[in-house]
């Protein structure tokens, strides 16, 4: 023992007892990659125990609620896609559904149609990656990639039906762009016919895995009374026993025609969560089902010339085909003044925008309500007093996306 | 329960409170004073029929034309029960853009106010922690404000050599 060099003249820890009140200051994020996105917390830490949290947010703020001030209302989808990147489509409806409501367009029944059907789509893929990835952060990263070829799935009918895959741009001013091609219907229908097996398996994974259950159940759980004080919508309120749908409350898009049921929680905890985006899923899939055996024919668009561009051999050969097409495209067309509030089921719950035009080109003032942005105060809360892996299995399962919480 | 219920009822009990009551695309709308709004929105949140428990949306608005309520903060409160919502509106000079924080009914409003006094300088007069919340805590201005236009796209003083515009 002599000839070992000793780092410190002196031992560095005296007495264990000079150490038990102190406090360790952690910083999780805003590049931690247990976080997925950019977003800070600073906790302080009691050994594993984590005494209190501070969330900072904005990191990726783009000052989107500014930028629609300039723009007209068709070059706004672009931006609603980056909010909740995981299910952009959702978004895009929202926002056209909002323009809609303020035109005063009717939008034809199989455009509804074809809107739920993407609509659902892209729960799918939202609750798939919150799922998924609240296995990994809990240790199994095995249903991450069996469920991931799915979402690949789910993206090739994205591609197929709008051309592009995670930032859609999906939809016009009174309907699609265009109708489902046939390799479109026929992708929605193998999806339909593929992806129950997967979920299922996944599900087997999963629900009562010893481990897993160990995990999340009685983690991070929040009263109803606590999720409505604190503005919970969507799965993460419904796991706390609250029944609230913007689809069945306040239905749009035709989803009255639709016969599906809400699961929801009791607990409000983790492992709640978890099972009430499965069930959603399985929910989705019962509405896609019907919707694609009811799609009905007829125009996929409303007949709204003023918004809606026309088609393009049209613009060659007819006087008002070009004019509306050169007025749409310079972004020429003003809106009736009025204030409009749309909602729509997001992934993450309401998600709404609450439009004022003062009868100009660009709205006057446009404010996204961000489901993430209002539920994701109530995390400091959630998780103090739990250890450090805990949080992190509580922020996967809120589902927080950092470009909507930042908007 | 309908809308001229809740609005019968309000002013009913608020008479001096209310004004500009409209019905924008079904959902009532009304415009009350900084005074007012806590007592109002604690009314309708205790209301045993109504209940609007629900803060839906809390955000700012600029009307720079207006002398005198330049700044506005519009509520949109929601009954679960009886799926009904209303739109409050307040309105304040810009010069004293004070009013009181609805902390105090609703948890969820902290990070709202928040964000509306980052981007529209609105003071929430009792909020816990009234400090920026996106953007950096460095900014002397209220971005949002109609007097800061987004800058012209067809600039040419600020080309980069390397990254372009």
């Amino acid at each position: 023992m002599s000839d070992v060099i000793a780092p410190f003249k002196e031992p560095v820890v005296t007495s264990p007892q000079a150490y038990v009140n102190e406090l360790t200051t952690l910083n999780l994020g805003p590049t931690h990659p247990a976080t997925h996105g950019v977003f800070q917390n600073i906790l302080q830490m009691d050994g594993e125990r984590i005494v209190s949290a501070v969330t900072t947010i904005g990191y990726i703020h783009r000052a989107y609620e500014k930028l629609v001030e300039h723009r007209p209302f068709y070059q706004i989808t672009p931006l609603t896609d980056r909010m909740n990147y995981c299910s952009s489509p959702i978004n895009n409806m929202g926002w056209w559904m909002t323009v809609e409501k303020l035109l005063g367009v009717t939008v034809p029944k199989r455009a509804q149609y074809m809107r739920v059907i993407m609509m659902e789509l892209a729960r799918i893929s939202d609750h798939l990656i919150c799922n998924s990835i609240l296995g990994v952060d809990s240790g199994a990263f095995s249903g991450f990639l069996y469920l991931f070829q799915e979402r690949e799935n789910i993206y090739e009918i994205y591609e197929e039906v709008c051309g592009a895959r995670l930032t859609t741009n999906m939809g016009r001013i009174g309907g699609m762009e265009r109708d489902f091609s046939e390799t479109a219907v026929r992708k929605i229908r193998k999806f339909l016919k593929d992806f129950p097996p997967v979920l299922r398996e996944f599900e087997n994974l999963f629900n009562r895995n010893r481990i897993f259950m160990d995990r999340v159940v009685d983690v991070g759980p929040i009263t109803a009374e606590r999720a409505l004080n604190y503005g919970f919508t969507g799965p993460n309120l419904r796991a706390a026993g609250v029944d609230y749908d913007v689809r069945v409350m306040n239905p749009y898009s035709s989803y009255e025609d639709f016969e599906f049921d809400i699961p929801v929680g009791t607990n409000g905890d983790t492992y709640d969560r978890f099972i009430v985006r499965n069930e959603e899923m399985w929910q989705s899939l019962r509405i896609i089902q019907q919707a694609m055996d009811k799609l009905p024919d007829g125009p996929y668009h409303a007949d709204a010339p003023e918004y809606y561009l026309p088609p393009k051999p049209e613009v060659y050969r007819n006087m008002e085909a070009l004019i509306y097409h050169f007025k749409i495209v310079m972004g020429e067309i003003d809106a009736p003044a009025g204030e409009v509030y749309h909602a729509v089921e997001g992934g993450n719950g309401e998600l709404g925008f609450y439009l004022i035009s003062d009868g100009g080109r660009a709205p006057y003032r446009l404010h996204f309500r961000r489901p993430c942005f209002i539920y994701y105060q109530a995390y400091a809360e959630m998780c103090v007093g739990t250890q450090l892996s805990d949080a992190i299995v509580i922020l996967s399962s809120l589902n927080v996306i950092a470009g909507e919480l930042d908007a | 329960m309908t809308n001229q219920e809740v609005i019968d009822d309000l002013i009913q009990h608020y008479p001096e409170a209310i004004s500009d009551v409209d019905e924008p695309y079904g959902l009532l709308t009304f415009t009350t004073t900084g005074g007012q709004i806590i007592p109002l929105l604690r009314y309708l949140y205790d209301h045993p029929a109504f209940q609007f428990q629900f803060l839906t949306d809390l955000c700012g608005i600029h009307y720079p034309h207006h002398p005198g309520k330049e700044l506005g903060v519009i509520y949109h409160v929601h009954s679960l029960v009886h799926n009904v919502r209303v739109r409050i509106k307040v309105f304040f000079p810009i010069g004293d853009p004070h009013v009181p924080t609805a902390t105090v009914l609703y948890e969820s409003a902290n990070w709202m106010e928040r964000e509306t006094y980052d981007f529209y300088g609105v003071c929430f007069d009792g909020h816990p922690n009234l400090v920026r919340i996106l953007n950096v805590d460095e900014m002397d201005y209220f971005p949002l404000r109609k007097e800061y236009p987004l800058e012209d796209a067809t600039r040419r003083d600020k080309n980069d050599i390397m990254f372009g515009r």
